[in-house]
């Protein structure tokens, strides 16, 4: 028992969990109001497109790539939802599909000319961001009502963001972690030529988690519109980097196809709460960016830690 | 062999080439079921290629591939996968990131819907148990955490597991590398019984003991065509080991023309213990070419780095003196600096002599590359080109000159002639020898046995040690062989 306890794979896995309640029981400490129903749901709000982003990277992060426009994405499609889904809502649709479509694309083209996907998408994000600008100006527009009223449900007993959390990740989870498909996509990141040996293709694995990628881009703006209730061409941006922090601080790898959804999604709740933690410790937002770096140093010098004691041992 | 027996597979004519580089020139190959087929030959005789072209990973560029009687082309990995061709590479081919279970289920299409992951378990597991009892690996480990020689059991194992398409052939590349003596034993007695129920198998090893005792016929393959092929009872180390190299014949490879050198007259450069034990010490003395010779990967480049090392950083096994050049044989890698210009990549290693105040002296490094352009003949209009201007060959050539145009008066080459073509190579043994004359020592690892008569002094290394330690005037293939190919067994 104290062997599994403290084997390399099961502490590799359990420090999401751990760095989650690390910050969770100072912020119940400091503040013990945040322990309702309420506080829970004012705190976590902001995490469900945060998580249903950070899963998008995550599955392109699962094939050894980089998707560096999916803060510029997410700004999109929030502008969409505001205006186009609102206003002639099979435009809106239409338009939604479409960059889907792009997003496979966009895994074609970096499979196939061999090109990195950093500047593959570095490039897109600007692309994606002149068209939240063109179709949206100026900060406004209105989220169209079923999203508000989705985005704002009250759930008996548990708050929405927890149970919303929960099922993206639990979902998430069985079709990639459990699904015989799922092996294959992971094992494309892992070793690609080994699965191309076996006679999968590696370009339909690229494609299909780019298009995953751009689904849950697309919820991500979507939920994100739901709560804000109006959109604005930046309104997103920082999400880019938020949503690569959430997938290592979830035990997720750069390289090799390492990944964990339910690990991604408490990544994601840990670097929300950090933000609200920092609030109640009283350090100005200045200095907020900066200590979530800090946060992320600190995790992923633990994780470094157990990796070390594990290759020795 | 008997009449009833049913020809698998049957290549005819099978021809690859890579670029300038023939790996296989019109080889035929056939299968038998029931066949235990043993290949073997020396580095770059086309094993490799040939078994990638078998599964399906490499399309031949000529020849025909029959199997179970009809003529398939185009070939590729999936029909090979249906036709029951498996291959364990020799690289391992697991997903590292994956479970067990999961790399069985990577080549097994149908393992999918409700419970896959349990009917792989026991698919993978249940053939673990029957090739290697007792291996103590458990389906949901993670295959990166495991040791290189489970991995390869696993790898192995996977292999031989049935779901929906019949297993007809299995290609073993070098299986019992990774594995100790048990589990090797294990493997070769499972591939007997396998073979006995009607299964083909080919086997690659550089243990010949393995291929005489296992096979039922051997192959044996020379500079990318089949040389020999016999029942394995007709066969002997000797014969063996013969047929790799020049038939039955005892050629001295070095017919140097120059006197050899007495080795104790001049001081000694570099001096190596080898860090795994070992009857031989590395010995080189200035002005000499010294041959790192034996199988790939048998320990000479780290012998080499361990060199480099050492004349940065005092080590206590290894004694080197003078400065240290290294001319990488991975070019694209280790060597060039893509977007640098060719005289730029000559300069890097002589910046210290060329800088100026902290600054580049363009006007010496310009000089240094012309100086060289003109010596050993790179063939450019202008040295400012970008470096990938340049043919292989020459681009080979700037490395060397990076070497020789430093002060470096010991030089190091990691197989430097990989993938050159002939005019070239000989311009460079001739470049090494002048060089030499003039009073710097080489240490050469070559894969080529031709290689070995331009050296002094020859090392052959196996797992890492010095096998043998031979001068230049008795070296000959089958003793390079002989000793590659000892076994400790």
């Amino acid at each position: 028992m104290l062997a599994t306890l403290t084997s390399r794979r099961f502490l590799r896995s359990a420090l999401p969990a751990i760095s989650l309640v690390m910050i969770l029981l100072p912020i119940f400490y400091m503040q013990p109001r945040t322990m309702s129903y309420f506080g829970l749901n004012l705190l976590l709000n902001l995490a469900i497109p945060i998580a249903l982003a950070t899963m998008a990277q995550m599955f392109v992060l699962t094939v050894n790539d980089l998707d560096l426009s999916i803060g510029s994405y997410v700004s999109l499609v929030a502008c969409i939802g505001a205006t186009w889904l609102q206003q002639t809502p099979l435009l809106g649709v239409a338009a939604l599909l479409a960059c889907i479509v792009v997003y496979g694309l966009l895994g074609a083209l970096v499979h196939v000319r061999n090109l990195p996907s950093i500047v593959v998408t570095l490039g897109m994000s600007f692309v994606w961001l002149g068209l939240a600008v063109l179709l949206l100006p100026t900060p406004g527009g209105q989220a169209p009502g079923w999203i508000r009223t989705v985005m704002t449900l009250k759930t008996p007993m548990v708050p929405f963001p927890i149970l919303a959390a929960l099922l993206i990740g639990v979902l998430v989870h069985f079709g990639l972690m459990r699904s015989s498909y799922g092996a294959v996509l992971r094992g494309a990141g892992g070793n690609p030529r080994a699965v191309a040996r076996a006679g999968w293709s590696v370009l339909r694995t690229k494609v299909t988690m780019y298009v995953m990628a751009g689904i849950f881009g697309m919820l991500s703006g979507l939920s994100l519109v739901g709560l804000t209730t109006s959109a604005d061409a930046n309104i997103a941006l920082r999400y880019t980097l938020l949503s690569i922090a959430g997938v290592i601080l979830g035990g997720g790898e750069f390289v090799g196809g390492r990944v964990s959804p339910i690990g991604a999604v408490l990544g994601t709740v840990t670097l929300v709460l950090a933000g609200s933690f920092l609030s109640f410790m009283r350090i100005s937002p200045d200095w907020q960016i900066g200590a979530q770096g800090a946060i992320l140093i600190v995790v992923l010098a633990l994780r470094a830690l157990i990796n070390r004691r594990g290759s020795t041992a | 062999m008997q009449a009833t027996s049913e020809r698998l597979i049957r290549l005819q004519g099978v021809a690859k080439s890579f670029g300038p580089v023939r790996a296989l020139a019109g080889v035929d190959l056939a299968v038998d079921a029931g066949e235990c087929l043993g290949l073997v030959g020396h580095n770059g005789a086309g094993k490799s290629t040939l078994m990638n072209v078998l599964a399906g990973t490499l399309e031949a560029d000529a020849g025909e591939i029959v199997i179970h009687g009809e003529r398939r082309s185009p070939y590729n990995v999936g029909l090979a996968h249906r036709l029951g061709i498996r291959c364990v590479f020799q690289e391992l081919s697991l997903c590292p990131n994956l479970t067990v279970a999961e790399n069985a289920r990577i080549i097994h299409p149908k393992l999918s819907g409700w419970g896959w992951r349990k009917r792989a378990a026991g698919l993978i597991v249940a053939k673990l148990d029957e090739i290697f009892p007792g291996h103590g690996i458990r389906a949901d480990d993670v295959v990166g955490d495991l040791s290189i020689g489970r991995r390869q059991m696993v790898e192995i194992a996977r292999a031989f597991t049935v779901s929906d398409r019949p297993v007809h052939l299995v290609i073993l590349d070098e299986p019992t590398s990774s594995l100790d003596s048990v589990s090797a034993e294990q493997l070769l007695s499972f591939v007997r019984k396998v073979v006995a129920t009607g299964l083909g198998c080919i086997l690659i090893s550089h243990l010949l003991g393995e291929v005489l005792d296992y096979a039922d016929c051997i192959v044996v393959m020379r500079d990318a065509k089949v040389v020999t092929s016999r029942p394995a009872r007709e066969m002997t180390r000797d014969s063996l080991v013969a047929a790799m190299g020049d038939v039955g014949d005892e050629r001295v490879v070095a017919e140097r023309p120059s006197a050899v050198r007495r080795r104790d007259a001049a001081p000694i450069r570099v001096r190596v213990r080898s860090r795994r034990g070992g009857r031989h010490e590395l010995v080189a003395h200035e002005g000499e070419v010294i041959g790192l010779a034996g199988l790939a990967g048998h320990g000479q480049t780290d012998a080499l780095i361990q060199i480099y090392r050492s004349s940065r950083r005092r080590a206590a096994d290894t004694v080197v003196t003078g400065p240290v050049a290294l001319v990488p044989g991975d070019r694209q890698t280790d060597g060039i600096f893509h977007l640098w210009s060719i005289g730029q990549n000559i300069g890097i290693r002589s910046l210290k002599r060329m800088s100026r105040r902290g600054l580049i002296d363009l006007a010496q490094e310009r000089q240094l590359a012309e100086d060289w352009k003109r010596r050993i003949n790179i063939r450019t209009p202008d040295m400012t080109n970008n470096i990938l201007s340049l043919s292989g060959g020459n681009q080979q050539k700037a490395l060397f000159a990076r070497a020789l145009g430093s002060d470096a008066e010991i030089v190091l080459m990691d197989d430097p002639t990989r993938g050159v073509d002939v005019g070239t190579k000989l311009e460079i043994y001739e470049m090494i020898r002048t060089e030499a004359a003039k009073g710097r020592t080489f240490l050469w690892y070559t894969t080529e046995m031709e290689e070995l008569a331009n050296c002094d002094h020859v090392y052959v290394f196996r797992n890492g040690r010095i096998v043998a330690d031979l001068a230049s005037d008795q070296l000959t293939e089958a003793k390079v062989l002989q000793s590659s190919f000892e076994e400790t067994v």
